[in-house]
């Protein structure tokens, strides 16, 4: 098993180096100069080329490449262009709000998402399941940023229950944390579903059948484990998918989260926090899909011994 | 004595999106206790539907009886209509009244739970045991289906044991609560035909032990002939002929009944005579086939072996033997059979030539010209000169495909034939294969099995080849089936001089079609030789095990002495410092040679 996490951990490596050139690469094809920008529009062109220097910008595209990808490894990332700060300040300060954001909406999308799943293919074709997957569809539907417009306007415009905004009790958790879920609860319902369904028709299933076991033991001893094989990895992806939401849903609640944060640097042209906070998304996606991995590995256990 | 189980005017419907389809029509039948009675019959015979009927797990399928009762007999002596019977009343009966043993052992085992808790949680249900109870009872139970070292088992996984294996505790499972009536659906037919002979021997001892009934489903009249006391014969879902087993295969009255068991291929038919020749269909009697005229080979394989290496966190674990040192030829119009068990490296044999694997030594030969190292040129020729027909049909063809679209392809990609020639030529090689120019519009799907391998059979001709592999070609097909597509691929071979590799583990129809017959085990040629001398005068072991685990249709010359064993086949997968033994194979006869070296160890 360890050797198992070792081969995986490593196999990361590529993937990270190539994302870091695309990202890099991708930031310096956008139009404009972030010298000029932060220099002002009095400066001299002596002023620019030296902010262009500090800045690293100076030299091949190559060059510039590997400066920055040997500053990152050794965890210096620069200062932000607009403010000043140490990006790993400005980015230190936003982390763990979003995290906490992202783990509370795929906690619940997942639990809540398995749970529907599951009962609507326990009853396929009733009304129950029926009503399932129209919450379902809806889910997937509704956007999330339109979603959480209406809940601010009913449950703290309205109401009064809830802060429109903002971060530090649970009750700010509540509404971003639903909209953001709500699209992975709804995918996640919906293939459960299949997947239970699918593995309902499964030999195995049937010979648990001959045995005399209950409905309630066939379904969840011996169907819901092989449903869920599926399901784990669609969770991993869902993460990715949820990383991106919250870069919208943060505006919406004015969450101080990374989402905004990459919103706010890009209009401002702010390479080295956009650079460093893209590398971060795409660490935690690849450790996350290293998780799901090995949640399937003991999951399944021909993954796990062979 | 009111017999196990009465089964009156069954009818049985399955809904579809018109009208229900029924699919048994107002079938008897009987079982009592210590009874075996076979169900015989071809794929959408009914014969499986039966079965779920009686167990009412067709419930869960869609399928609904709509008429007849189901009379059981239960251990209080209590009967009860299960056509009619609640779900918990069923839920109670199966287990420990009725047990079931399903076709697919890959399949029918839960992946995720080990095999222990497998059997033992319909112990602890049934039987009121507490977990360890349950567990060592589960221990016992692989004891009795002779699985050797039980406690290890017990922690296994299912896909840590092999098809035969898993049968076994398929079986275990079934038995675990002693039921009264055991349904045993195609039990053997994915299984290899020595350990076919062990689970058969392994069901009629337990059946004597227990005095259990047993339904026992199966198309194969050999397993019929070996198990069976009555015999019901099905077709389209009708019960067309009902007697003892003697009765049944000493005078068949239903013209179905006769055209199933002419079609049986019996082994030892041909041992009189040298040459192969086609099945008898409908009273037609087909010349031996006498089409080795050249004594040059079309291919010719020296020394081939083709390993894989096994790696474990990047380091190299051991090699699997899959072929080792297999040195063969085949000239034109012969047909050789490569015959063995599962992993006997007889399929990665056939797949190595047409570059399908690489091998890792060896040379092979077409007409003489060394092709081993693939090149552009040399991989032209040999895609064009050797075909290949594939074990399934349907796998094989590209559903999105027509059938002449499929048929047509080698002629463009090899420039045989464009446009309108290529269209003619698609219908004369469908006419060719016994089907109608018009099934060039038809897509796979719209085809039955046997259809579908013609269809095959077709598409590999269209590059007009001069030699042609099949793998496995008619093992997916129904009796009748097979026996067409055999003399098929017979007639074929006397019209073009076509050379075969005939790879198969049926070795009555082996007997049928070839000339001579390489015989294959862990990897290396054990025995190779002209068929009869190598069927009639068996000179190595395992041949002669292989030959006698073949079922006999014939309930005459059933043999419940046989002596089997129950061991497992030697992994070919070895360590690194442990390469198998091969020496060169001595000749004992004319063109007849054997491995006289240890193989494996037993052998």
């Amino acid at each position: 098993m360890l050797a198992y996490l070792a081969r995986r951990l490593g196999g990361t490596i590529p993937v990270l180096v190539a994302v870091s050139m695309f990202v890099f690469g991708f930031v310096h094809a956008l139009p404009g100069d972030p010298a000029r920008l932060q220099a002002g529009p009095e400066a001299s062109p002596a002023d620019i080329a030296a902010i262009r220097t500090e800045m690293g910008l100076d030299g091949s595209i190559v060059e510039q490449y590997l400066r920055w990808a040997g500053n990152t490894l050794q965890l210096k990332l620069g200062r932000s262009s607009k403010t000043r700060q140490p990006v790993a300040q400005v980015i230190g300060e936003r982390f763990m709000p979003t995290l906490w954001l992202t783990v509370v909406a795929i906690v619940w999308s997942t639990v809540v998402g398995i749970l529907i799943g599951v009962i609507s293919g326990l009853n396929r074709g009733r009304w129950i399941d029926r009503a399932g997957m129209v919450l379902a569809i809806s889910g997937v539907s509704f956007p999330g940023f339109w979603l959480g417009l209406l809940m601010i306007g009913l449950f703290s415009v309205r109401l009064g229950w809830l802060p429109t905004g903002g971060y530090g009790t649970w009750q700010h958790f509540v509404m971003p944390s639903f909209c953001l879920g709500v699209g992975v609860a709804a995918v996640m319902a919906r293939f459960t579903r299949s997947a239970f369904v699918e593995a309902m028709g499964e030999d195995y299933v049937r010979t648990a059948r001959m045995k005399g076991l209950s409905e309630r033991v066939v379904a969840w001893k011996h169907t819901l484990r092989n449903a869920l094989i599926p399901v784990i990895t669609l969770s991993g992806l869902q993460f990715g998918f949820l990383l991106g939401g919250a870069i919208v849903i943060e505006t919406v609640f004015s969450w101080p989260g990374l989402g905004r944060l990459l919103v706010d640097s890009v209009s401002f042209r702010d390479y080295p926090v956009i650079q460093a906070e893209i590398m971060l998304f795409s660490i935690e996606f690849v450790m996350i899909n290293l998780i799901v991995d090995l949640l399937y590995a003991a999951a399944n256990p021909e993954i796990r011994l062979k | 004595m009111t017999p196990l189980l009465d089964i009156t005017d069954l009818t049985v419907a399955f809904a579809t999106d018109g009208a229900p389809v029924t699919v048994i029509h107002g079938l008897d039948l009987a079982v009592a206790s210590g009874e075996t009675v076979a169900l015989v019959g071809e794929s959408g015979s009914g014969k499986s539907v039966t079965s779920l009927a009686i167990t009412r797990l067709l419930d869960y399928t869609g399928g609904r009886i709509s008429g007849g009762r189901i009379a059981y007999t239960d251990a209080q002596g209590a009967v009860q209509d299960l056509a009619a019977a609640t779900p918990q009343t069923m839920r109670a009966l199966r287990g420990p009244e009725i047990a079931m043993v399903f076709q697919e052992p890959m399949t029918s085992l839960n992946p995720v739970l080990r095999v222990g808790e497998q059997i033992a949680e319909a112990v602890r249900l049934h039987q009121g045991l507490d977990e360890a109870a349950a567990l060592a009872e589960a221990r016992r139970l692989l004891a009795r289906v002779r699985i050797a070292d039980p406690d290890r088992q017990l922690r296994r996984y299912p896909f840590e044991l092999s098809g035969g294996m898993r049968q076994r505790v398929m079986i275990a499972m079934a038995l675990s609560c002693r039921p009264r009536l055991l349904i045993a659906d195609e039990p053997t037919t994915a299984l290899d035909v020595t350990v076919q002979a062990q689970v058969l021997r392994l069901l009629r001892g337990l059946q004597a032990e227990t005095g259990m009934g047993m339904i026992f489903i199966t198309h194969d009249m050999g397993v019929v002939a070996e198990l069976a006391d009555r015999v019901a014969v099905m077709q389209h879902g009708r019960k067309v002929e009902d007697g003892s087993v003697g009765q049944i295969f000493a005078a068949p009255q239903h013209p179905y009944t006769r055209a199933l068991l002419a079609a049986v291929p019996v082994l030892g038919a041909l041992s009189g005579q040298t040459l192969p020749r086609p099945f008898d269909i409908a009273g037609t009697k087909l010349p031996p086939q006498d089409t080795v005229r050249d004594e040059t080979p079309v291919l010719e394989i020296t020394d081939l072996v083709t390993r894989f290496d096994v790696r474990r966190n990047f380091r190299l674990r051991g090699r699997v033997h899959a072929v080792e040192q297999v040195s063969l030829a085949v000239r034109p119009g012969e047909t050789l059979a490569l015959v063995g068990e599962s992993g006997c490296g007889k399929s990665t044999t056939g797949r190595s030539v047409i570059g399908l694997e690489t091998p890792t030594s060896g040379m092979i030969r077409l007409d003489g010209d060394d092709i081993t190292r693939s090149t552009a040129a040399s991989d032209r020729r040999l895609h064009r000169e050797i075909q290949f027909v594939f074990q399934d049909p349907f796998a094989s063809l590209n559903p999105r495909l027509t059938v002449g679209f499929s048929i047509a392809e080698p002629m463009r990609t090899h420039d045989i034939a464009h446009g309108a020639e290529a269209e003619r030529r698609v219908h004369d090689l469908l006419a060719e294969v016994g089907l109608t120019p018009e099934h060039a519009q038809r897509y796979p799907h719209e085809l039955s099995g046997g259809q579908r391998q013609r269809v095959c059979i077709a598409r590999a001709l269209a590059s007009e080849p001069r030699l042609i592999i099949a793998d496995e070609a008619v093992a997916a097909l129904d009796v009748s089936i097979r026996a067409q597509v055999v003399n098929l691929m017979m007639e074929l071979q006397r019209r073009r001089g076509l050379a075969m590799l005939f790879i198969s583990h049926d070795m009555a129809v082996v007997e049928r079609v070839s000339h001579r017959v390489a015989v294959m085990y862990l990897g290396q040629i054990v025995e190779i030789g002209p068929r009869q001398a190598v069927f009639t005068n068996p000179a190595h072991a395992y041949t002669a095990r292989l030959l006698a685990a073949v079922p006999v249709p014939d309930p005459a010359r059933r043999d419940r002495s046989l002596d089997l064993d129950d061991s497992e086949v030697p992994s070919p997968l070895r360590a690194l410092s442990d390469p198998p033994i091969v020496r060169p194979l001595i000749e004992i006869g004319p063109d007849h040679f054997v491995a006289r070296h240890s193989v494996g160890g037993r052998y």
